[in-house]
């Protein structure tokens, strides 16, 4: 408790989670104020912001504004998904490998360092590739969480190796409790806090892996997402047109959004961990 | 000899265990795109189909089929028929040997959309330019990346106030959306520098001065954009690095002694470095995704580009001739980083010495 009143007292805690509530604010309280309509055709394409289109319209003319708060919602939950599937997957296989040891410990940690290795875009650009038709949103979501668990795995294992000989550990082995009691009453525990700064990386993993592979032009057929945005501004020449606000805000969003995880999560770990307190 | 030879026994055991990773990418390479219904032959024939009447489309349904090995074929180059006629498709595992066996000789393919001209040819073209552009710009901004956090740990105060703020905003900012701004900003806006390509239009790659001329001055926006997210990234890991490193008991008791401040700093600097140096290995492979998407947006005539272009016209041969090529690479560059560890991290050469004893 007295660590998460800390937190509070972090002046970049404070602008990180400022910064993402924001965001999530305006992807889920503008449609209760405006009209957001992401499929119909509202003027000429291309019109520059004014007061009818605050950011003006895309290359199909339709309203960037509703473009933008559509993919917005798209891109966190896309970043919510893949984050939640990379999490649980890694902390499974980090924690599982750190408590056994041994031979299990070898072949889960050599598995994770082989497919950290392999370039996870090179395994998004395959298998999306390869799913052209039906790739939805939830699905992306889906892939990109499987590809990038390896990081938290490798972070959690180490955390859970190291409370693996502890006094407690122990006790509740000799009273004995099986390996599913001891992890989940015992080592999770401790890596609560640990797990939740692996949870907000993953997500902002998520977010940006989402963006790059709808930048490919391999994004959802079944949404918008700011990446997809992107994509499009960039394919119907916005650029040379010298039309920002069709790439502009999107860039801005997703930046943004990695800003402040980034940041939530740098400014936890110097609270949590008492090496970095100054 | 490997028992007297620490730092070799270390290179022959990563060299077995890189070829074993190798081997897993090379198997994801080859039955992740056959994981859905695409099939290149469909998309050759949905191109082609049109113009033809249903007999000479069959002919050439049946020649494509061969040449990507989908079809079992005779000693003497004809097709094996069924009782109806029907070619005899080849099993996925035996089309995975042959992958196999041809990846290892060089041979990709043929490409779908540029159709008679082989993928090795295309991806031989691509090769130099992506090497060119992010094996310096990776490997310079490690080097200023963590030059900076070091400095920054040491120093603190304004510097680092000012300074570690940026390198994290740097770090967060995905690849593609500072490329995009520089294009905007310096290629289009400002007009200092070209926006896309390699080299002026209408020039051949050659080593003549003027060729060298125009694509370095092509070359400026993509190495910048590549650099400026690999020293925001170095520079925030080296400096918790040497933060860490400067309240350890080895630099209170130097500080006690009296020893010079710049020996100090290069006592941390090199025991900061090596873990540095690990994760720049694992960090490899998402870098060089990175940089990937910053060839595309700069329309550099790399690997990217031809991923890009594969992508969107389905050309699979070229993908994952790409894909495989660039995981290549990466394990290549990482392997050279682990022996390089191997001859600088006198732990590993003492481990490795223990255990032969």
């Amino acid at each position: 408790m007295k660590l998460l009143l800390g937190l509070f007292k972090s002046p970049s805690f404070l602008v990180g989670i400022g910064l993402f509530s924001a965001t999530v604010l305006l992807a889920l309280g503008a449609p209760l104020f405006f009209h957001v309509d992401p499929y119909t055709r509202v003027g000429l394409p291309f019109l520059p912001p004014s007061s009818a289109h605050w950011l003006g319209t895309d290359h199909m003319g339709v309203d960037m504004f509703s473009m933008l708060v559509t993919g917005l919602r798209s891109s966190l939950e896309v970043g919510l998904v893949a984050g939640t599937v990379a999490t649980l997957a890694g902390t499974l296989i980090g924690v599982y490998g750190g408590f056994k040891g041994g031979l299990v410990d070898d072949v889960l940690t050599a598995a994770t360092n082989l497919f950290l290795v392999i370039p996870s875009l090179i395994v998004l650009i395959l298998l999306s590739s390869s799913l052209e038709h039906g790739r939805s949103l939830f699905l992306i979501a889906l892939i990109i969480g499987c590809t990038t668990w390896t990081w938290s795995a490798r972070a959690v294992r180490a955390q859970s190796a190291s409370l693996r000989g502890r006094d407690h550990v122990n006790l509740a082995r000799i009273n004995g409790y099986g390996t599913f009691g001891i992890v989940v009453l015992h080592i999770l525990p401790y890596l609560l806090s640990y797990i939740f700064m692996v949870f907000i990386l993953q997500t902002a993993t998520g977010i940006l892996a989402e963006a790059s592979i709808s930048m490919l032009g391999l994004g959802p057929y079944d949404s918008v997402s700011l990446g997809k945005i992107l994509n499009e501004a960039i394919r119907n020449e916005a650029l040379t047109d010298g039309a920002w606000w069709a790439f502009a805000p999107a860039m801005f969003l997703v930046t943004v959004i990695a800003f402040a995880l980034f940041v939530i999560n740098t400014s936890m770990e110097g609270v949590f961990n008492p090496r970095l307190r100054k | 000899m490997l028992r007297n030879h620490p730092t070799l026994r270390h290179m022959v055991g990563r060299m077995g265990w890189y070829l074993l990773t190798f081997l897993v990418a090379v198997t994801i390479n080859f039955f992740l795109p056959r994981l859905g219904d695409a099939n290149p032959v469909d998309t050759m024939m949905a191109k082609v189909s049109g113009s033809l009447d249903s007999q000479s489309a069959k002919d050439k349904e049946e020649a494509y089929l061969k040449e990507f090995g989908l079809v079992e074929v005779d000693s003497d180059g004809t097709l094996q028929r069924d009782a109806a006629g029907k070619p005899i498709r080849t099993s996925l595992a035996s089309q995975f040997g042959r992958y196999l066996a041809k990846s290892l000789r060089g041979d990709l393919g043929t490409s779908i959309l540029q159709h008679p001209k082989r993928v090795s040819e295309i991806i031989k073209t691509a090769l130099p330019w992506t090497l060119a552009l992010q094996l310096p710009t990776i490997v310079l901004g490690w080097i200023a990346g963590n030059l900076l956090g070091a400095l920054a740990a040491y120093r603190r105060g304004v510097f680092d106030r000012v300074f570690y703020p940026l390198a994290l905003l740097a770090s967060a900012v995905p690849a593609f959306c500072v490329g995009i701004l520089l294009v905007y900003l310096f290629g289009i806006r400002l007009e200092w520098f070209p926006a896309v390509g390699g080299y002026d239009d209408g020039m051949v790659p050659s080593w003549s001065w003027g060729f060298l001329e125009s694509a370095s001055y092509y070359y400026v926006l993509p190495f910048l954009s590549i650099f400026l997210i690999v020293v925001g990234g170095q520079a925030i890991g080296m400096r918790s690095m040497c933060i860490y490193e400067l309240g350890t008991d080895y630099v209170k008791y130097a500080k006690l002694l009296g020893i010079r401040e710049s020996k100090i700093l290069l006592y941390m600097f090199r025991n900061a470095m090596l873990p540095q140096l690990t994760g720049l290995a694992l960090a490899l492979g998402t870098m060089v995704g990175g940089a990937l998407i910053t060839e595309m947006i700069f329309s550099y005539p790399g690997l990217g580009m031809a991923v890009l272009t594969a992508i969107q016209g389905n050309d699979y041969p070229l993908i994952t001739g790409c894909t495989l090529l660039v995981t290549t690479c990466v394990l290549v560059a990482n392997f050279s980083v682990d022996v390089l560890i191997g001859f600088l991290d006198p732990r590993i050469r003492a481990a490795h010495a223990g255990g032969a004893a």
